[in-house]
C-alpha cells in the first residue's frame, strides 16, 4: 500500500464532501423508488384538485386571496405541502434507520466524522430531495404559466428548501433518539396530514371557523403556503413575509441545533 | 515471539520518549458510569507504541466500555485518558483518524455492497477514490472476500461479517488498532489467518489493543494484558509471568460423577495448594500433578476421568473472577 497525502484537520467543508460517495451511494440505490412519490404524485394533485376540483370551485366565484382560478391558488400550496412531505419522509424512518438497521452511523462516528459533520451531511441530502423534487415541480408548472412573477418563483424555490429544513431538522432530531419506529405512524397522522389539509394549501385558513382560525398561524406549514403563493403570484406582503422567513428559519435553526445535540447523545454515550 | 515479563507498578513514571517508546494510551482513575451503574470504576493503562495489549474478562467486566472510550466514542464520566498524546475530550476526529476500529458488534452498513463499505469508509478518512478503491480490493483479498464483492452485507455469514468488520479497520492504516473481541464468532482457519494478520502488524511498528475470551488467543498475541473483573483490574503482566504469578505449575483435573465434585473436594484439599470445583470436574493446582495424582489414588478415589497439565492463562482467570473464559 501506498501512502497518500490526508488532510489532517479537515474543515467543515472537506468533511461534508467526504461523505459524498456514501449519499451517492444511497441516491442510486433509492432513486427509482422515490420517482413516484417526488415526481409523479404532485401533477396528480395538480390534475384532480386544481384541474377537476378547481373548475367548479371557480364556477362557485369563491374569493381566492387575489388568485385568478382555483388552479393558480392551490399550485403554491401544493409545492409547499411537497417541500413539507418530502423533508419528513427522509428524516423519519433513514435517520432512526442509520442509527439503529442500517448502522450507517454507528460506523461513521468511529472515523474523523463528528455527530455534526454526521447531521450536516445528511441534512444535505434532504435539501438535495427538496430542490430537485420541488424544484421539477416549480418548473413544470410555471412552464404552464401559473406563476406571474419569474423572479418570485425562483425565489420560491429558495423558500422550499427553507420550508424542507424547517420540518427536516425537528423531525431529524426527534428520531435521532428514538428507539423503535412506532411514533412515525402517529405523525403522520397527527401532524403531516393535519397540516396538509389545514394550512392553506387548498382554501385560505380564513376559511376555517374563527375560533381555529389562528391554529393555522402556528402551522409552520402555512407560512411556507402563504410565502410562497406570496411570490409566485407576485402579492408580496413585506412584512408578514419576513415573519414567514423568520419563523421557518427559527425552526431550522432550532431543529439542527436540536439534532446535532441528540445524534451526539446517541452515538457518543 | 518475546514476551517480555513486566510488573505492574502504577506509581511508575509515565513514559517519556527518551526513556523509550511514548505512551499511545495513558489512562488515570479513568471511570464510565451509566446512570447509577459505574461499569469502569477507576482503571489505570500505559500501553506504549508498538506494544499488544490486552483485556481479559468475564461478561460485563468492563472491557467494552473501556474500549470505547480509548475509541474517543464515549466521553470517561472521570479520570484522565490521553490517546496518542491527545485528549478524546476536544482532540476526538484527530484521534479517530489514526485509529483502526473493530468494535464488539458488527457496525457495517447493511444496505451498502461489501466494497462499498470498504471503499465509502475509507473516504470518511479523507483517502482519495482511488486509494480507496485499490486499498479495499487488497483488504478483500486478504480476507478472502473477494468473490463476495458486489453482494449486499445481509448475504454474508456471521463470521464473514466479522472479516469484514476487521478488514474495514485497517482501510486508514492505523497507528493503533482496537479489536474488541475480534475472532469471536471466526472459524480456526479464519482465526489463524487473523492472527497472522496481526502478527505481521505488529511487525510494522502498529499499536494493538485487543479484547478476548480465549485464552489461546491471548497467549499468542499480547505482550502484556490485564484482567478485569467488575470494572477493576485485578492482575497485569505478560501472559507468562501472570500464570507464575497466580497460579501454579502443574493442574491435576479429576473427573467425577456428575455432583461428587462438591463433597470430594473437601477429602482432597490438603493434597493441593488450591482446588476449584467446577461442576463438570476438580482442579488440583499443584507444583507436581502427577504426585498429587498418586495421592488421590492412595486415598482410594478412582475418577473416571484425569489430566494433569501445565497452568495456562485459564487458571489464572478463573483464580482471579472464579469463573472461566468462556461462559
Ligand atoms: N450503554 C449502556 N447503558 C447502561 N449500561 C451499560 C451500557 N453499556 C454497558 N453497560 C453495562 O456496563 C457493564 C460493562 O459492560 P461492557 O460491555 O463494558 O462489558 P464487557 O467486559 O465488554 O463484557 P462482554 O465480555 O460481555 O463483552 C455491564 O454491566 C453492562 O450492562
Ligand atoms: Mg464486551
Amino acid at each position: 500500500m501506498t501512502s497518500v497525502h490526508v488532510d489532517p484537520a479537515p474543515g467543515r467543508i472537506e468533511r461534508l464532501n467526504r461523505q459524498v460517495d456514501y449519499w451517492v451511494t444511497v441516491y442510486k440505490r433509492t432513486w427509482r423508488g422515490s420517482v413516484i412519490s417526488s415526481f409523479l404524485m404532485p401533477f396528480l394533485y395538480v390534475v384532480a384538485m386544481g384541474v377537476l376540483l378547481g373548475g367548479l370551485v371557480d364556477s362557485g366565484g369563491a374569493s381566492l386571496d387575489g388568485a385568478p382560478s382555483y388552479l393558480a391558488y392551490i399550485a403554491p400550496g401544493l409545492v409547499a405541502a411537497h417541500a413539507m412531505q418530502t423533508a419528513a419522509g427522509e428524516t423519519m424512518y433513514p435517520v432512526l434507520g442509520a442509527v439503529k438497521w442500517n448502522k450507517t452511523y454507528l460506523g461513521m462516528v468511529a472515523t474523523p466524522l463528528t455527530p455534526a459533520d454526521i447531521v450536516t451531511a445528511h441534512l444535505g441530502f434532504v435539501v438535495f430531495r427538496v430542490a430537485t423534487a420541488c424544484g421539477a415541480f416549480l418548473l413544470v408548472l410555471g412552464v404552464f404559466g401559473l406563476f406571474t412573477s419569474v423572479l418570485g418563483t425562483v425565489l420560491a424555490f429558495f423558500v422550499q428548501i427553507l420550508i424542507g429544513l424547517a420540518f427536516g431538522t425537528p423531525l431529524y432530531a426527534y428520531s435521532a433518539g428514538l428507539k423503535d419506529p412506532t411514533p412515525f405512524a402517529v405523525i403522520f397522522r397527527v401532524l403531516i396530514m393535519p397540516l396538509f389539509l389545514f394550512s392553506g394549501a387548498f382554501f385560505p385558513v380564513s376559511n376555517l371557523p374563527d375560533a381555529i382560525e389562528w391554529l393555522a398561524w402556528l402551522s409552520p406549514l402555512w407560512h411556507g403556503v402563504d410565502l410562497t403563493r406570496m411570490l409566485t403570484l407576485g402579492t408580496v406582503d413585506g412584512p408578514l413575509a419576513l415573519l414567514h422567513v423568520v419563523v421557518l428559519g427559527t425552526l431550522a435553526g432550532v431543529g439542527y441545533w436540536w439534532s446535532i445535540r441528540r445524534l451526539t447523545r446517541r452515538l457518543m454515550h | 515471539m518475546s514476551q517480555p515479563v513486566s510488573h505492574p507498578d502504577p506509581t511508575a513514571a509515565p513514559r517519556t520518549s527518551s526513556e523509550g517508546p511514548p505512551s499511545l494510551i495513558r489512562a488515570t482513575g479513568l471511570r464510565k458510569s451509566f446512570g447509577d451503574f459505574e461499569a469502569v470504576r477507576g482503571i489505570d493503562l500505559d500501553v506504549p507504541a508498538g506494544e499488544a495489549f490486552g483485556f481479559l474478562g468475564p461478561n460485563g467486566a468492563g472491557k467494552s466500555s473501556t474500549m470505547r472510550m480509548i475509541a474517543a466514542v464515549s466521553p470517561p464520566s472521570a479520570g484522565e485518558l490521553r490517546i496518542l498524546g491527545l485528549d478524546p475530550a476536544t482532540h476526538g476526529p484527530q484521534i479517530r483518524a489514526r485509529l483502526g476500529v473493530c468494535p464488539q458488534e458488527d457496525t457495517l452498513d447493511t444496505e451498502l455492497s461489501i466494497r462499498d463499505n470498504l471503499v465509502v469508509y475509507g473516504r470518511y478518512f479523507g483517502l482519495p477514490r482511488s486509494e480507496c478503491a485499490s486499498r479495499a480490493d487488497e483488504l478483500l483479498r486478504f480476507f478472502q472476500l473477494q468473490e463476495k464483492a458486489r453482494q449486499k452485507v445481509e448475504s454474508l455469514s456471521g463470521g464473514m461479517k466479522r472479516r469484514l468488520t476487521i478488514a474495514r479497520s485497517l482501510i486508514n492504516q492505523p497507528d493503533l488498532l482496537l479489536l474488541d473481541e475480534p475472532t469471536t464468532g471466526l472459524d480456526p482457519q479464519a482465526r489463524h489467518v487473523l492472527w497472522d494478520k496481526l502478527f505481521r502488524l505488529k511487525q510494522q511498528g502498529v499499536t494493538l489493543v485487543l479484547t478476548t475470551h480465549y485464552m489461546d488467543e491471548a497467549e499468542q498475541l499480547c505482550d502484556r494484558l490485564v484482567v478485569m473483573d467488575k470494572g477493576e483490574i485485578v492482575a497485569e503482566g505478560s501472559p507468562l509471568a501472570l500464570i507464575r504469578e497466580h497460579s501454579t505449575r502443574e493442574v491435576t483435573e479429576l473427573r467425577f460423577g456428575v455432583g461428587q465434585h462438591e463433597s470430594l473436594a473437601e477429602r482432597i484439599d490438603d493434597l493441593a495448594e488450591r482446588v476449584e470445583v467446577l461442576p463438570d470436574r476438580l482442579l488440583l493446582y499443584t507444583d507436581d500433578g502427577e504426585e498429587t495424582l498418586a495421592r488421590v489414588h492412595e486415598r482410594g478415589l478412582e475418577p473416571a476421568a484425569v489430566l494433569v497439565r501445565r497452568s495456562t492463562l485459564e487458571d489464572v482467570f478463573l483464580h482471579l473472577t472464579g469463573r472461566t473464559l468462556v461462559d
